[in-house]
């Protein structure tokens, strides 16, 4: 049997969004041609369009400029600040977290090359922010905060509409990195109320290179890909069929909330329980704070690939926050941030789950689990040392 | 960068079938105790490198002939991933049958070497070297045990790319024979820092305490400094420095043994030419003004100078 959890990283293309986007590869006319052709490219993309704005509550005053992902999103609103401060702006200061994904720390240090300042806040135990802290380090050449929905690897949600508050309080800008909320939570950008919101199609069972960047009214802009495309604002032609498969993607994400919500969220807790049953283990973050499809555990005396390694030989995958399975080798960033120390670090294993995971694939998961970490604690030599006597 | 590295590979494909089936299936995992030792006359040993706040350690058992000092039996635990494992499994076979002393010169490159399918294939990806280096550390760490002295007696040097086994003066060397000023360069002559990437500079895999980047930074301003403190060619000199070295040469080594014999010399003027050579032309005084061997004073004077300041382009003339 194939287990596939590690839908945080990315998700099969949902069978009806497939359709149609191999049907709307016919659609093949320029958007911006004046021909038949291209009014026919051009309908299906404003239809796409209009779905999209309906599906997250986008104001339609307000900009959403498709890009290929949250990646190049959260780049070029990163930059945006970073162009404004070369062109005089005493605004040079960032706020994000120690959560983040790598697509916001790399372009953070980037622009502090640059002479930017970036303050990185710290999560609790439950992979949140502090609000106090936040307004803390909130100064007069503040120029943007930025802060993820929720984390890929620990699944903590953030308090996303009373960080926006705070920012508009003080006047500051507030991006939100939303690539973990979609098909997860509900989203409402009306509501939280952020000014730059970015998502990609695959992470809810769209195709991969197409996502999103929505700027609200009057906050500053600068393409990250020049352009007489997309209103100026992203060059290239427009990715027709990508287009039209997200909104498609996040019509059925939303459709599928609630079971997402309930159905799934029971999976998750039943793997859960069973990952707690194992001695010497550990799962984090309060439920009521966590994405319904997750769970990260740390397996105390096992090295995360060696982990990884044993479950893809039983066809089950699923991701580690850590290290040797990459090219890096610390251990994991978020489960240290949740107050783990390094050894433990190196243990997390992330399991996220998608609408499309069965019963019958945890219960799968569930039986081969405990041998595996039998087998790999009688390798561990640092397992032998915490064993009781 | 090139076509291979645009796209990240899965590390798991470029992993050898040996390291696949110890990754799987270890053939030397386990440990033993006192009694297996006594049970089989031996003597046991047991070292611990690495940590698992790094992700990597491993524990080596050694059953130990006291006797011969050969290793007759060993076993590992590992806490890491499935190349550290691999790697661990084979640095123990690979102990076995051999002296404590013997086992000392494994490392991780014979390791590594030992896993490959084929002679010419990597074991595994270069960024995963860093995880059989432990091999090498755990056997010191061992045989330092068993002999009851200390590690570092065994160690005889600094390595400072691990992967591939570089110390710091072999890097020195190269650094200075061929004038390197790149990792670049660096690597056209050695291993280091090709696989892990650690020892290149921060920001790597692993913290170090030296990295390539400042040894060739040292090197070369050390090869600087000495270029500056190198005495200077007198072809090289200025006018205004020859003069005074000249001078030097003059009442350093010549007018004291002119003074023997009552006499001595003065310095009239120094010409240069355009081929950087000069003519020193001197005045004598007291007896050498009138002695009959000026012309072989003269000589003496020429040779001294040439000699003291390492030059043939002086010619002495009396005015």
């Amino acid at each position: 049997m194939e287990v596939y959890l590690d839908n945080n990283s990315t998700t099969p293309m949902d069978e009806r969004v497939k359709e149609i986007y191999c049907k709307a590869v016919e659609l093949f006319g320029n958007v911006n041609s004046i021909y038949n052709l291209g009014s026919k490219t051009r309908k299906a993309v404003e239809q796409a369009y209009d779905t999209i704005y309906d599906e997250l509550s986008i104001p339609e005053e307000d900009d959403l400029i498709i890009t290929s992902s949250t990646t190049e999103g959260n780049s070029a609103v990163i930059k945006t600040f970073l162009h404004n401060f070369l062109s005089g702006s005493d605004k040079k200061h960032i706020i994000t977290t120690v959560a983040e994904h790598s697509s916001i720390k790399a372009p953070c240090a980037f622009v502090k090359t640059f002479g930017m300042e970036v303050d990185y806040l710290k999560t609790d135990e439950n992979g949140r922010i502090d609000i106090e802290e936040l307004e803390d380090k909130i100064r007069d050449d503040t120029a943007l905060i930025s802060v993820l929905y929720a984390s890929n690897e620990s699944g903590a949600i953030q308090p996303i509409k009373e960080i926006s508050e705070i920012a508009h309080k003080y006047g500051v800008f507030f991006h939100c990195d939303g690539a973990q909320a979609i098909s997860k939570l509900k989203v409402n950008i009306k509501e939280i109320g952020v000014d730059y919101f970015t998502f990609s199609a695959h992470k809810f069972h769209g195709p991969k290179g197409v996502g999103g960047l929505y700027v609200k009214n009057g906050a500053p802009f600068i393409p990250l890909i020049h352009g007489q495309q997309m209103g100026y604002k992203r060059g290239g032609s427009i990715y027709t069929n990508g287009i039209v498969a997200m909104a498609k993607a996040i019509e059925l994400a939303n459709k599928n909330l609630d079971y997402v919500q309930t159905e799934i969220s029971r999976l998750r807790d039943k793997l859960e329980d069973a990952i707690r049953k194992i001695p010497d283990t550990k799962t984090y973050v309060d439920k009521k704070f966590r994405l319904p499809n997750t769970v990260i555990a740390s397996f105390k005396g096992i090295e995360g690939e060696s982990m990884l390694w044993e479950l893809n030989r039983r066809g089950v995958y699923a991701a580690t926050g850590s290290s040797c399975s990459s090219e890096r080798l610390k251990g994991s960033e978020v489960l240290e941030a949740l107050g783990e120390d390094p050894e433990i670090a190196h243990t997390g294993i992330i399991f996220s789950l998608s609408r499309f995971t069965t019963e019958e694939e945890i219960d799968y998961v569930i039986e081969i689990l405990p041998p595996i970490v039998e087998k790999l604690r009688e390798i561990s030599m640092t397992y032998a040392k915490v064993k009781p006597v | 960068m090139a076509k291979s590295d645009l796209i990240g590979g899965n590390i798991w494909e470029k992993y050898s079938k040996k390291v696949i089936q110890r990754m799987n299936a270890p053939r030397f995992l386990g440990e033993f105790s006192e009694e297996d030792a006594a049970k089989r006359n031996a003597k046991l040993v047991v070292a611990d490198f690495g940590s698992e706040a790094c992700g990597d350690a491993v524990r080596l058992y050694w059953l130990v002939d006291p006797d011969t000092d050969r290793i007759i039996d060993a076993r590992f635990k590992s806490f890491g991933c499935g190349t550290a494992i691999a790697s661990s499994d084979m640095m123990a076979e690979l102990t076995i049958g051999k002296t404590v002393d013997e086992a000392t010169k494994i490392t991780n490159l014979d390791v590594e070497k030992a896993l490959r399918d084929d002679p010419d294939t990597p074991a595994f990806p270069a960024q995963k070297m860093h995880c059989s280096v432990m091999a090498y550390d755990v056997i010191v760490e061992a045989a330092a045990k068993y002999k009851q002295i200390n590690p570092n007696k065994i160690k005889d040097s600094e390595i400072v790319c691990e992967c591939a086994r570089v110390t710091r003066g072999e890097i020195e060397e190269i650094v200075r024979k061929h004038k390197v000023k790149t990792i670049e360069e660096l690597q056209k002559y050695t291993d280091a820092g090709t696989y892990c990437k650690s020892c290149v500079k921060p920001g790597g895999h692993e913290e170090r305490p030296i990295y390539l980047v400042d040894i060739i930074e040292d090197v070369n301003k050390k090869m600087e400094e000495e270029e500056r403190l190198k005495p200077q060619r007198f072809e090289d000199m200025s006018l205004f420095n020859k003069i005074k070295a000249i001078e030097n040469v003059l009442k350093n080594d010549v007018s004291s043994i002119l003074a023997m014999d009552g006499g001595s010399v003065k310095l009239v003027d120094v010409k240069e030419n355009d081929d950087k050579s000069v003519e020193v032309l001197i005045e004598y005084a007291g007896t050498c003004s009138t002695c009959n061997a000026a012309f072989l004073t003269l000589h003496m004077i020429e040779e001294t100078l040439k000699d003291a300041l390492k030059t043939n382009k002086i010619k002495v003339i009396q005015v």
